[in-house]
């Protein structure tokens, strides 16, 4: 029992990290109709600017926690936003009108790209991190065994509630939100009606970009060791996770993240651990082939 | 865009201006992720800033940018028309060009080692030939596996992100087969191709109601899985220290030994030259390659083949008309797995030892790399694309002269992938339907009014 709450607690922690990316490809594919295959690697490159922004602003003398990582958190978003746009703007854009599979081969291409600027710019070898946000709490304990709720953990799902709550309110009360529910449902009449199609997608990008820094951050924080490489595992497992909630859909991809990460941690924890990504990937593919509209997600309606 | 003819400075203004804000964007790209380094020390990360290098990175964007706003985008500024127009695009050369410009290609790959075997030996030319024929093979393992990927990917329309995956069950095949049963290469040259092909159907039926991206992701998912399982099945596969000493084919039961009593060597009454085996190599891949491409020009034309190609126009006309795709997309990724089986059993007699380094997603991304820049469907477009993609990537690693102008430590080497992405990315904005693109179906209807009674009894139409 100790045991089983120790994995959900583990797994709700790295869950929700996952949500947060999911969150990137799943308003992207709403908006666009794409698989951004690159969103994986901005996550990574977040992981990146969140690492060097942190040793940058201790090396300034900041050294109260909880402001550095605030203002780690707002350079990190900002910077790993600029990504997020420009990956749209040099990869997407020109292609928005040609045939169904080219995007997703730019976007493949976009992906081999960022991972390799980043181990060509920052080299190939694990970054680690000393613990930053360390202690916990003792929640639970049975025959020895006691139930650890670390103080990262709950850090970890606080930002995410809290993103969840502002971005649930930007899309269903601002007029950028508006927008890009109008894009969704059909961008030429939105245009028609005067939303400017490009910006709304970029911003998008943009926003999907921030939250993959957060998530960044987080991961940074959550295992203390990133490399060049997390964005690709990370990427697809987040992308099953919002396939999973129903893709288009922002409280599936967060649900989706909590399923993914659940299964995963469990699967290490009573099975084996090298094959939990194989655990992850068949997930994907089950879900895919029986439940292809997802949790929350509407079924896709084939128009000829 | 019909923006009023500007006066020239105000175009120098505008062009500036946009430099700026590009200079900007490229100055939060790279500040952090450029403008420092994090090394290793004894304290935990440090921070190595690279102001030097960040200006470089910027300024040549701003500058990059600038010179494009002038002189490419702009209408009233045109470059100087050259004497000759470029005969570009290639289809442009035409149906004849394509077809004499295959057979050239064709009798070049098939007369290239000989010739330069006997030059070499001739005039003592002293070329690197064992070097030369280990890129060639290289390169047309890659003209086959991109073959069989075009069956799936241009033919078909489905868009397979996980072949390495057949790649990899024929690799294996032959090398388990071979160094636990003392099978030969022949005779697992089948085998493998047929295994590969049952998991091309294993892994196609469960795809089967997905299409475009879901399916992408999928087999990328089903790529990842078969090279985990290879990985951690250690009983089997040995897991990451792969499997070593996998025999060499033989020429009809002749070995390519120095020594032995039966060797080819002897047999032909030759000096015994290593070269041979890796003739002998590069005429073994060169068959399979030409046998790939001709079973796909062949199969295009069976009804098998125009029902791919119609299920890649629109699957939803397709099946209304009465085409079954469901087989059709079974065959496709059958027949694309065995030649991917083939090529991964080729590839193990090849190297001699494989493990599962061999089989990552990059290896699948170079792979539709080639397809796809080549023109999806075309086959001439593969061979062009297999040869630039791996001859650059060859080309990047010698390019030790870069040094004189970079300094001691500069690596080309290691921006080869990056290269590559960036290539792949240019390509695909640039001419997003291939180098070369031929998507037209095989068989096309001219003649509108002619789709009569008569070609419906046919069964052309």
């Amino acid at each position: 029992m100790a045991y089983f709450l120790q994995q959900l607690i583990n797994g709700i922690a790295l869950g929700s990290i996952y949500g947060l990316i999911a969150i990137g490809y799943t308003m992207v594919y709403g908006i666009v109709g794409m698989i951004n295959f690159a969103h994986g690697d901005i996550f990574m490159v977040g992981a990146f600017i969140a690492l060097i922004a942190f040793l940058l602003v201790l090396s300034l003398g900041v050294t109260l926690v909880p402001l550095a990582l605030v203002l780690v958190l707002i350079i990190a978003m900002a910077l790993t936003a600029v990504w997020g746009w420009t990956v749209e703007r040099i990869a997407y854009r020109p292609l928005r009108e040609s045939f169904r599979l080219a995007p997703l081969i730019t976007a493949i291409g976009m992906s081999i790209v960022l991972q390799n600027f980043i181990q060509v710019a920052q080299g190939a070898r694990v970054k680690p991190l000393q613990p930053v946000v360390t202690g916990g709490y003792q929640v639970f304990a049975e025959n020895g065994f006691v139930v650890n709720l670390s103080n990262i953990q709950i850090l970890i799902v606080v930002t995410t509630v809290v993103l969840m709550g502002v971005f649930w309110l930007l899309i269903s009360r601002t007029a950028l939100g508006r927008a890009q529910r109008a894009c969704e449902q059909d961008r030429l009449m939105a245009a028609l009606c005067g939303v400017n199609v490009d910006r709304t997608i970029s911003l998008t990008f943009v926003m999907g970009a921030a939250l993959a820094a957060v998530a960044g951050l987080l991961y940074l924080l959550y295992y203390g060791v990133i490399d060049f490489y997390i964005g690709f595992v990370a990427g697809i497992k987040a992308f099953t996770a919002a396939v999973f909630g129903g893709i288009g859909s922002l409280p599936g991809a967060m649900l989706g993240g909590l399923v993914i990460g659940l299964i995963e941690t469990f699967w290490s924890a009573y099975f084996t651990i090298e094959y939990k990504d194989v655990a992850a990937f068949s997930m994907l593919a089950i879900v895919l082939i029986f439940f292809p509209s997802g949790l929350l997600g509407r079924p896709e309606v084939e128009k000829v | 865009m019909s923006e009023p003819v500007k006066s020239p400075s105000r175009h120098l203004q505008a062009a500036l201006a946009d430099a700026i804000i590009a200079a900007y964007i490229a100055f939060a790209l790279f500040c952090l992720t450029l403008g420092v380094k994090t090394v290793d020390s004894p304290r935990g990360l440090m921070l190595l800033p690279r102001p030097m290098l960040l200006a470089v990175a910027v300024g040549s964007v701003f500058l990059g940018r600038f010179v494009l706003n002038l002189l490419w985008w702009n209408r009233s500024f045109r470059l100087p028309r050259l004497p000759w127009r470029p005969a570009w695009p290639i289809p442009a050369v035409g149906r004849y060009g394509t077809q004499y410009g295959g057979m050239l290609l064709l009798a070049a790959a098939v007369l290239f080692p000989i010739i330069a075997f006997t030059l070499n030996k001739t005039l003592h030319l002293g070329l690197p030939l064992r070097y030369l024929f280990d890129l060639s093979i290289l390169v047309l393992t890659y003209v086959m596996l991109g073959f069989g990927l075009n069956i799936v990917v241009g033919l078909a329309g489905l868009l397979d992100l996980g072949y390495v995956a057949f790649y990899a069950v024929g690799s294996y095949t032959f090398a388990l087969l071979a160094t636990h049963f003392g099978f030969g290469f022949w005779m697992c040259l089948p085998l493998a191709g047929l295994l590969a092909a049952l998991w091309g159907v294993v892994l196609g039926f469960p795809v089967l109601r997905l299409r475009g991206d879901y399916l992408a992701i999928v087999t990328l998912a089903f790529g990842e899985i078969v090279r985990i399982v290879l990985l951690n099945w250690t009983a089997v596969t040995n897991g990451p220290n792969g499997i070593s000493d996998i025999p060499k084919p033989t020429f009809f039961g002749l070995p390519f030994s120095a020594t032995g009593t039966q060797t080819f060597a002897s047999f032909f009454g030759l000096r015994y030259d290593p070269l041979h085996a890796i003739i002998f190599l590069y005429y073994v891949i060169l068959g399979l390659a030409l046998i790939t491409s001709l079973v796909t020009l062949r199969l295009r034309r069976l009804p098998i083949g125009r029902a791919w190609e119609a299920m890649r126009e629109d699957e939803i006309a397709c099946r209304s008309l009465g085409i079954n795709t469901t087989v059709a997309k079974l065959t496709a990724f059958a027949t694309g797995a065995l030649f991917g089986g083939f090529a991964g059993s080729f590839f193990a007699t090849r190297q001699g030892f494989i493990s599962p380094e061999s089989f990552t997603f990059m290896e699948s991304a170079i792979i539709l790399a080639i397809v796809v820049l080549g023109g999806m469907g075309s086959q001439i477009g593969v061979v062009l694309a297999a040869m630039v993609m791996i001859g650059g990537f060859e080309l990047l690693r010698n390019m030790e002269w870069l040094q004189v102008v970079f300094g001691q430590d500069f690596d080309p080497s290691q921006y080869r992938v990056l290269l590559f992405g960036i290539a792949m990315v240019g390509i695909m904005l640039w001419r997003p339907r291939g180098i070369i693109s031929s998507r037209e179906p095989s068989i096309l209807l001219n003649d509108r009014s002619a789709v009569g009674g008569r070609l419906a009894k046919e069964g052309r139409a």
